[in-house]
Order: C-alpha cells, then sequence, then structure tokens
C-alpha cells in the first residue's frame, strides 16, 4: 500500500507539471516481459568461445608454477591465458578517479591472496570443453598462512595480504592507515555525560544476487576495433578500465550495455571485460566471459563486512552530546572500492543527528577473502545498522520511546553537520512523524510540534569552539595522494615497472593551506558558506606517481597502432590533476 | 514455549550521488525531421527505470508527449560520457544532464516555431500535447512537428542539444575529515513488527509502516516499486543473506539459490509506504535517488523489534536462529520489552 503525502512541503513544491509525477509505463518494459529486451548474453556470435578461469583453492599461496600443457591438448580448447598475457596486469578501479595505487592483477602471477583468485584462463569451443581445460591445468601451490578477520589483520606480525599496503591497511591522503572525522571534543564530552552507551555491531558479506551473473562478450570489429558487449553498471568506467589494462586507445574499443539484469552493485567493478577482449584480441573471434552463479555468489565481489564500534555520551533528557566511531572495512584481497565507500561512510556520520562532538577512526583493512565492492547502500548501510541499533540502546537507556528520541536529536536546517557543512533540505522529523501516526504512537507535544524547517542553525550552526586533534595512525614514508613505499617485498614477477619517481617531499603549500585544526571559534561568527571548501587545499597535500607505461606492446591486431598509452582519467581524489 | 511479537523502529537518511562529486553525466538530446526525439545516454537501466525516468525528465523540458521521445542507451560510440548507475546517481546526475541537453534542444525548437509565427521566442509555451502557441493566445499556434520540420528543412537549424552535470570534486582534510560530501539527502523512517518463536528463534516480519522522503517522485509507480523491493531486501539483509554465514571463517559458503538464503513469497510482509515529497534544489524537478536508501531502515529496524519482543540483542547480521537461540538460552528465556 502506497500513499503520498502531499501536505508535507507543499509551499516548495510545484505539482502543475505534465510528465514529471505521472505513474507511465516504463520504456522498456514489453521487451522485457517478452523476451525480447537484448542483454549482453543474446549477443551470441558465429563461433563464439568460452572464456573460464583457474582459480586459487587457497586463501593465501605462492604460485611455484602454472603447466598449462596438458589442457592445451585438451579438446577444444583454443589458448590459455595467464598473467604474461596481459599488457597491463596491475590495476586499481579507482585508479580512474586518482585514488589509490594498482594493486591487483586481471591474472595472479607469482601470488594469489584469496580463494577463487583467478590464475589462468582457458578459452575452449564450449563452456563444457573450457571447464574440461581448466581441470587440466597443473599448478603448484605453496600455501603461505593467512588472516580473515580485520581485527586480527591490523595486529603487528600478520601476513601481509596485499603487496601494495604492507601494513593492510589503505593508506589516506599519504597520512593516515585510516580516515579520521574530528568535531569538537568527544572526551571532554563524554566526561560531562549522563550515560554512556556502547556497542560493537558486525555487518556480514552479502551476494548482490542479481538475476544475470557478471559477464561480458567481445568481437573483433572491422579496422582493429573490438566490440564488447556486457553487463556492467558504468559503460564508461569499463572502457577505461579495459583501455587501461590492455594498452589500447579508448577509439578501438566499442562498449554496449544499458540493458542490464539487475545489478545492485555487484556489476561496477569491471574485470569481465578486459579479459573477454583480450581474449578476442588473440584468438581473433568472439569471446564470451561470464561468471555462472558459484562465481557470482563467492569469486564475484559482494558486499564488505564493515564493523562498527560506536561510543555515545547521552544527557538524562536523551540529547547525545557526544558520539565516537571506530570502524573496519573489510576490503578482502585487494581494494576495488572499500576506500571509496569509507570517505562516504565517514561525510555520512553521525547519521542523522545534530551531535557537537563526533570523532571517527576508520579503517580500510586487507583479509584474505574475497574483494569487496559496492552494493545498495554502500558505505551506509552498514553504519546505518549500527547507528540505529545503537539509537535503540539509548533510547532504552534513557526511558524514552525510540522515534521521540530520534525526533528529539534529528538534524534541522541550518544546523552544522561533522563534515562542517550546513544541514539543508531535512525530512527526517517528518518522517518520523508519519510512522508514529501510522503506528498509534503517542508522541510528547514537542515532538508533534517539531520541524525540520524550525529550531535548527543558531547555536546548533556554529562550529565547535575547540575539537580535539591528534597524529594517531600517522604514515611515514609515504608522500602522495595514495602510498609510495621505501622499502617492501618485490613485486610480482611480471607485473610492469611502475616506474614511480623518487618519493618526493611533502608538499608544504598544500599542508599549510590545511585549516587550523584547534582553531578558537570567534564567538558569533557565521559558519562557513555551505559547499565552499578551503581554496587551493589538496585533499592529498602531495603529488601521485604518473601512470606507469608497460613496456609491453599491444597484442592482438593492430599491434602496430601507435597507441597513445596511459590511463584514462575522470578526476583525482589526490587533489591534483595531471593533465 | 511461544511467539512474541514486537516492534522496533529506525530513522535515516541518505547521500544521493557519489558523495565526494566529480562525477559527471552528459546526455545529447535531437530532434527527428517530424519532431520526435531522441535521447543518448550511455548511463546503465538495470531495471531500476533509468531510461523511463530520463525519457520523462525530457518530454517534461521539451514540452512534447513522453511518447514523442526514445531513450538510446548505452552504445559507447554515440552515448556521450556518463559515470554510471550506482550511488544513487542515476536520475539526479543524469537526470540534470537530460534538462540542460533537452532545454537546449527546446530553445531552438521555440526559435523555429518563432520565425514561423512571426513572433519573439520569448513569447512562446508549449502545451505538453505537441503544440507550440503564443502565451494566451493558443490559436496562434505551430506543432512541434511543422517546426521541426521547418527547422530542418526551411531554415537550416539543428534542433539538438548538449547537456552535462557535474558537481566539482571536493576535497578531503585529513585531519578532521572537512569536506562537502553530496548535493542533497534522502530521508525514511520505518516501523517493522515482528514475531519471534522462542522455541525455535525463528523471526517472522508480520508488518512494516514507513515513510519516505524522495525530493520529489518522477514516476510514482517506480518510486513505489523501488521501495516496496527495497524494503524486502532490507528484511532480507537483516534475517537471511550471507555469503559467509560464519564470518570471518569462510565455511559453509553457499554457491546457488537453495544455500543462498532468501525470503519467500511465504515469508514477505505486508508494507503500508508513505512517500513525502521535500524537492532537493539541485535535483532534476527537485528528485533525489530513492534506490538505496530504501533497505537501509529495516535492518536496524528489525534487529531493535525482535529486542523488543524477546529482549535479545543481536548486533551481528544476519539475525539468524542460531543466533536468536544462543541469546535466549543466555539470558534464560525470553524477556518482552513491549514499549509500544
Amino acid at each position: 500500500m502506497i500513499e503520498f503525502r502531499k501536505e508535507f512541503f507543499a509551499d516548495e513544491r510545484d505539482d502543475d507539471l505534465k510528465e514529471i509525477g505521472r505513474p507511465t509505463i516504463r520504456q522498456d518494459i514489453e521487451g522485457h516481459v517478452t523476451g525480447r529486451s537484448p542483454f549482453f548474453d543474446d549477443h551470441l556470435f558465429e563461433g563464439l568461445l568460452h572464456v573460464r578461469c583457474v582459480r586459487s583453492p587457497h586463501h593465501h599461496a605462492r604460485i611455484r608454477r602454472i603447466d598449462t600443457t596438458e589442457a592445451e591438448r585438451s579438446p577444444g580448447v583454443v589458448r590459455i591465458l595467464t598473467g604474461r598475457d596481459v599488457p597491463r596486469n596491475l590495476n586499481t578501479l579507482l585508479s580512474l578517479l586518482d585514488f589509490g595505487i594498482d594493486d591487483e592483477p586481471l591474472l595472479a602471477e607469482s601470488r594469489v591472496a584469496y580463494m577463487g583468485e583467478p590464475v589462468a584462463a582457458v578459452i575452449a569451443t564450449s563452456e563444457a570443453r573450457a571447464r574440461d581445460g581448466v581441470a587440466r591445468v597443473r599448478v603448484e601451490w605453496e600455501e603461505l598462512p593467512h588472516v580473515l578477520d580485520v581485527e586480527e589483520a591490523i595486529r603487528p606480525g600478520a601476513p601481509v595480504v596485499c603487496e601494495a599496503y604492507p601494513t593492510n591497511r589503505f593508506i589516506y591522503h599519504g597520512r593516515y592507515d585510516h580516515q579520521k572525522l574530528r568535531f569538537g571534543d568527544v572526551e571532554a564530552a563524554l566526561r560531562g555525560a549522563d550515560h554512556i552507551v556502547e556497542g560493537r555491531y558486525q555487518m556480514s558479506p552479502i551476494e548482490q544476487a542479481p538475476i544475470e551473473t557478471c559477464g561480458a562478450i567481445a568481437a573483433p570489429e572491422e579496422n582493429g576495433r573490438f566490440v564488447c558487449y556486457t553487463s556492467t553498471q558504468a559503460l564508461f568506467f569499463s572502457l577505461g578500465t579495459a583501455a587501461k589494462m590492455l594498452q589500447t586507445p579508448s577509439s578501438r574499443l566499442h562498449f554496449i550495455g544499458g540493458t542490464v539484469g539487475g545489478g545492485f552493485g555487484g556489476k561496477v567493478d569491471s574485470l569481465h571485460e578486459p579479459l573477454a577482449i583480450l581474449a578476442a584480441m588473440l584468438t581473433g573471434r568472439p569471446c564470451k566471459y561470464a561468471f555462472d552463479r558459484e562465481e557470482e555468489m563467492q569469486v564475484g565481489a559482494p558486499r564488505g563486512a564493515e564493523r562498527w564500534y560506536l561510543t555515545d555520551g547521552v544527557m538524562g533528557d536523551g540529547r547525545i552530546v557526544a558520539r565516537a566511531f571506530r570502524g573496519y572495512f573489510d576490503s578482502g584481497a585487494y581494494t576495488r572500492l572499500s576506500s571509496y565507500a569509507i570517505i562516504k561512510a565517514v561525510g555520512h556520520l553521525p547519521g542523522p543527528y545534530t551531535i557537537p562532538n563526533v570523532a571517527a577512526d576508520v579503517y580500510c583493512v586487507y583479509t584474505n577473502r574475497t574483494p569487496a565492492t559496492a552494493m545498495r547502500g554502500f558505505g551506509i548501510t552498514g553504519v546505518d545498522f549500527a547507528i540505529e541499533a545503537q539509537m535503540d540502546k539509548v533510547a532504552d537507556r534513557v526511558g524514552m520511546h525510540p522515534l521521540e528520541l530520534r525526533i528529539l536529536n534529528a538534524y534541522r536546517d541550518g544546523d552544522m553537520k561533522a563534515h562542517r557543512r550546513e544541514a539543508k533540505g531535512c525530512a527526517l522529523v517528518e518522517c518520523a512523524q508519519v510512522v508514529a501516526e501510522k503506528a498509534g504512537i503517542a508522541l510528547s507535544a514537542a515532538a508533534r510540534a517539531a520541524s525540520s524547517r524550525t529550531g535548527g542553525g543558531g547555536e546548533r550552526g556554529r562550529l565547535p569552539a575547540f575539537t580535539a586533534t591528534d597524529g594517531k595512525g600517522r604514515v611515514e614514508g609515504s608522500t602522495s595522494g595514495s602510498y609510495a613505499r621505501k622499502s617492501a617485498p618485490g613485486p610480482a614477477r611480471a607485473a610492469p615497472a611502475p616506474g614511480r619517481p623518487p618519493a618526493a617531499p611533502p608538499a608544504p603549500a598544500a599542508a599549510a593551506a590545511s585549516p587550523p585544526a584547534r582553531r578558537p571559534d570567534a564567538a558569533g561568527a557565521p559558519p562557513p558558506p555551505p559547499g565552499a571548501p578551503a581554496a587551493g587545499r589538496a585533499a592529498g597535500g602531495g603529488s601521485m606517481p604518473p601512470p606507469a607505461a608497460s613496456p609491453a606492446p599491444p597484442p592482438g591486431p593492430g599491434t602496430g597502432d601507435a597507441a597513445r598509452r596511459g590511463a584514462l582519467r575522470f578526476s583525482s581524489l589526490s587533489g591534483l590533476r595531471r593533465r | 514455549m511461544a511467539r512474541h511479537r514486537g516492534r522496533g523502529f529506525a530513522a535515516i537518511n541518505y547521500p544521493i550521488g557519489m558523495n565526494l562529486g566529480g562525477d559527471p553525466s552528459q546526455a545529447l538530446v535531437h530532434a527527428n525531421p517530424d519532431g520526435k526525439f531522441t535521447v543518448a545516454l550511455s548511463s546503465i537501466d538495470l531495471g531500476q527505470g533509468m531510461k523511463s525516468v530520463t525519457r520523462q525528465i525530457a518530454a517534461e523540458t521539451l514540452g512534447v508527449p513522453v511518447e514523442d521521445v526514445w531513450v538510446d542507451t548505452a552504445d559507447s560510440d554515440t552515448g556521450p560520457h556518463c559515470m554510471g548507475s550506482f550511488a544513487s546517481r542515476g536520475t539526479h546526475r543524469v537526470g540534470n544532464a537530460v534538462i540542460a541537453a533537452a532545454r537546449e534542444a527546446r530553445a531552438v525548437l521555440l526559435e523555429a516555431a518563432a520565425e514561423e509565427l512571426e513572433v519573439d521566442a520569448g513569447d512562446l509555451v508549449t502545451d505538453g500535447r505537441g503544440n507550440i502557441h503564443v502565451r494566451g493566445a493558443p490559436a496562434r499556434a505551430i506543432t512541434t512537428m511543422a517546426a521541426a520540420q521547418a527547422a530542418q528543412f526551411r531554415q537550416g537549424r539543428t534542433v539538438s542539444g548538449r547537456g552535462i552535470f557535474l558537481i566539482p570534486l571536493s576535497p578531503v582534510d585529513p585531519e578532521t575529515g572537512e569536506m562537502t560530501p553530496v548535493s542533497c539527502f534522502a530521508h525514511a523512517a520505518m516501523m517493522v513488527e515482528v514475531e519471534v518463536d522462542d522455541e525455535t528463534g525463528e523471526v517472522g516480519v508480520t508488518d512494516m509502516q514507513s515513510a519516505y522522503e524522495v525530493g520529489r517522485a518522477l514516476n510514482p509507480r517506480l518510486v513505489g516499486q523501488q521501495l516496496t523491493g527495497g524494503a524486502w531486501m532490507g528484511m532480507s539483509h537483516a534475517l537471511w543473506e550471507t555469503t559467509e554465514p560464519f564470518y570471518p571463517d569462510r565455511a559453509h559458503r553457499p554457491v546457488d539459490f537453495s544455500a543462498y538464503l532468501m525470503p519467500g513469497p511465504g515469508d514477505l510482509s505486508s508494507h503500508h509506504i508513505s512517500i513525502l515529497e521535500r524537492p532537493a534544489p539541485d535535483g532534476p524537478y527537485g528528485a533525489k535517488g530513492p534506490g538505496e536508501m530504501c533497505a537501509n531502515p529495516v535492518l536496524p529496524a528489525v534487529a531493535n523489534a525482535i529486542w523488543d519482543a524477546v529482549g535479545v540483542r543481536v548486533d551481528d547480521l544476519p539475525i539468524t536462529p542460531e543466533k536468536v537461540l544462543r541469546g535466549l538460552r543466555a539470558q534464560g528465556g525470553a524477556r518482552p520489552r513491549r514499549r509500544g
């Protein structure tokens, strides 16, 4: 049952539109219900080859040898690919945002870091023959110690999961092994609180479970181009990733998608397209690479598990005066998108409430499990579970109805949020009021009279007079928006030499432009205008190494092309643009 | 041995788009000679209705009937760049790009019509049914088809438009986390009613009562479908789903839908949804993205309802019968709270 409550915010809305607001039938529904909408898997070319991967049976192991001789003689096997065939066999998806350094091979060469990690790809005339070929590839493994728990992974002496990040933690801004949020003085406020409420919350890994599993079909087009039909959720993201890993100009790639059988975040990691295209390049034939259901569930990246510790300081009347978070995102063996999700989570804290003192330390941790990725509510769902379960405990402690507590603490227009921007367009109070009404709960007169549009701003709109900061988790030897190693175990044998320049000293100008962490609040000073970040302040406070140019030539047809190489880059999270 | 009823609450907000910005999307709009429009995108329709919502936005902005617009996506040779369909960014970012492109195309269409009618383009309005006329004088009119034909064959104009929407990338302060995340927030509050069997530990969701604030429901039917399905997904996250049932141990991993547990039709509860609309100043016709946030309040509301029913707090998801039973055993049986 769905109803519209048009009486709320009616004065902010023009309801006299012609097409907007109408329940128009979907443009594509007829094709969907009659089975005629073209999904990627409907492009079954004549002579289509099938790609299946040889996968690690271990959580963590060294690859001593991959023997493909028997598999190559297996009926129907056309070719077997290993990491050496990948022109640039090291990537991180967010390199398109200049965020983080390349850490993940398309096909592992010297080491695997999670169960299911691919080490070879068998290309055969049918899926069954590809499976037979996979069974005949002999891999000599040397098992290594592994770690599966986020808090064990960051203890000294834990096995190194991801060579790019030897402490098993992503490095933020080249400066810290976690992302900080500091607003006011949480410790002092906790000392003055009537109640302390603590909680530990654990999110589980979850499969996106689309009906259509992830996949791509690539085929040679005319003039050295390749067409790729894909289930991606992000066409140009996938195209950029493929162009980078295959070291081929984007103009040689023609991506077609847009009609997808569910995604829920699991089709943002684009690793099917480069392998399908590489197979098409090296065989000259159309090739399909798609997950079966087992791979979709256990090799395809799930919603990552998150662990959150919350500490609230609460006054007897229900006002929350302090909230501290410690969070661990289980990124699995590689970064994928988890590092970015943490930034999203930190900008979301402390939830939809105005709390004068907030702090958070959030870690992106590597463990020997399937890399995690986006899923519906990425970066938010897990911490919202923690926050709202915690709110229930707070309500119980102070003896208030849970909705009453939420309305009391709800953020309102004009309030200052913990990420130091003004709250606008709030509507939490109204949602809570509607639910109370429908659930038959008698709210107090104050809660009934509350509004997101009144009662905010003023004192609540000011930055804290004092913010406690600290240098905990400082990382040495790191100079960039990502992370530059001084010395670490050698990289994968055949990984392209990244060609990093010597580490540059931290950029003092950028550091000096950072706001003073402990700034006395000019009483009565207006808050900074929303949407106006301090000009000239680089997020990273340093520079990223330039992209590596792989020494490997582009494979297959068009080898002689004078490809303009270098990664396609959309924007820069490290705060600098190079092109 | 008994079944205990309990009610749990939660309230959330949700950031729309990639939270730091820096995620542009583009759109191209052009008219065929007979005044039918194509919107070229590279955005992805995952089933959420990307094509349909952008079609309605284009029709509204162009001032033509929705039947006169077709959305073509996604082909990298013809569709301009889009960051992708994720992070609740599709409707917000792509919708704004489509508005910009449709405005540019509409301006050309009105100029063409003005030349034909020998009036000022600023005096022209569209009726949304395929006609362009002088404001206040519906008789002085020309069809969009005639205007497009005149533009194409007499005046030599392209009835087309380009659009991009970009929220510039925000820096993040390493020391304080100061940043300018997102542009607007959607909101929700939720009441979940459960029944907990204190013998088996099984939890059934018996009712949901919610309020979702979505900025503006561009297509109320699509919004309703998102909220209904998304809330069920939240319920499923709370009670059933995991790829690693004994996380962080990796044993007993499901590999198909017979072992990967999700609610079946008989497990779904009734759900009464109230939709509120507080338009976002930077949203397309005020819209935010309802797709992701609709699941989020259900997870904690279920956990809180179980506590209300039997006095057991399970802070590890999913809340399996085993966890409920262990909690009941630890406290010597059910201790209903019934806070109402």
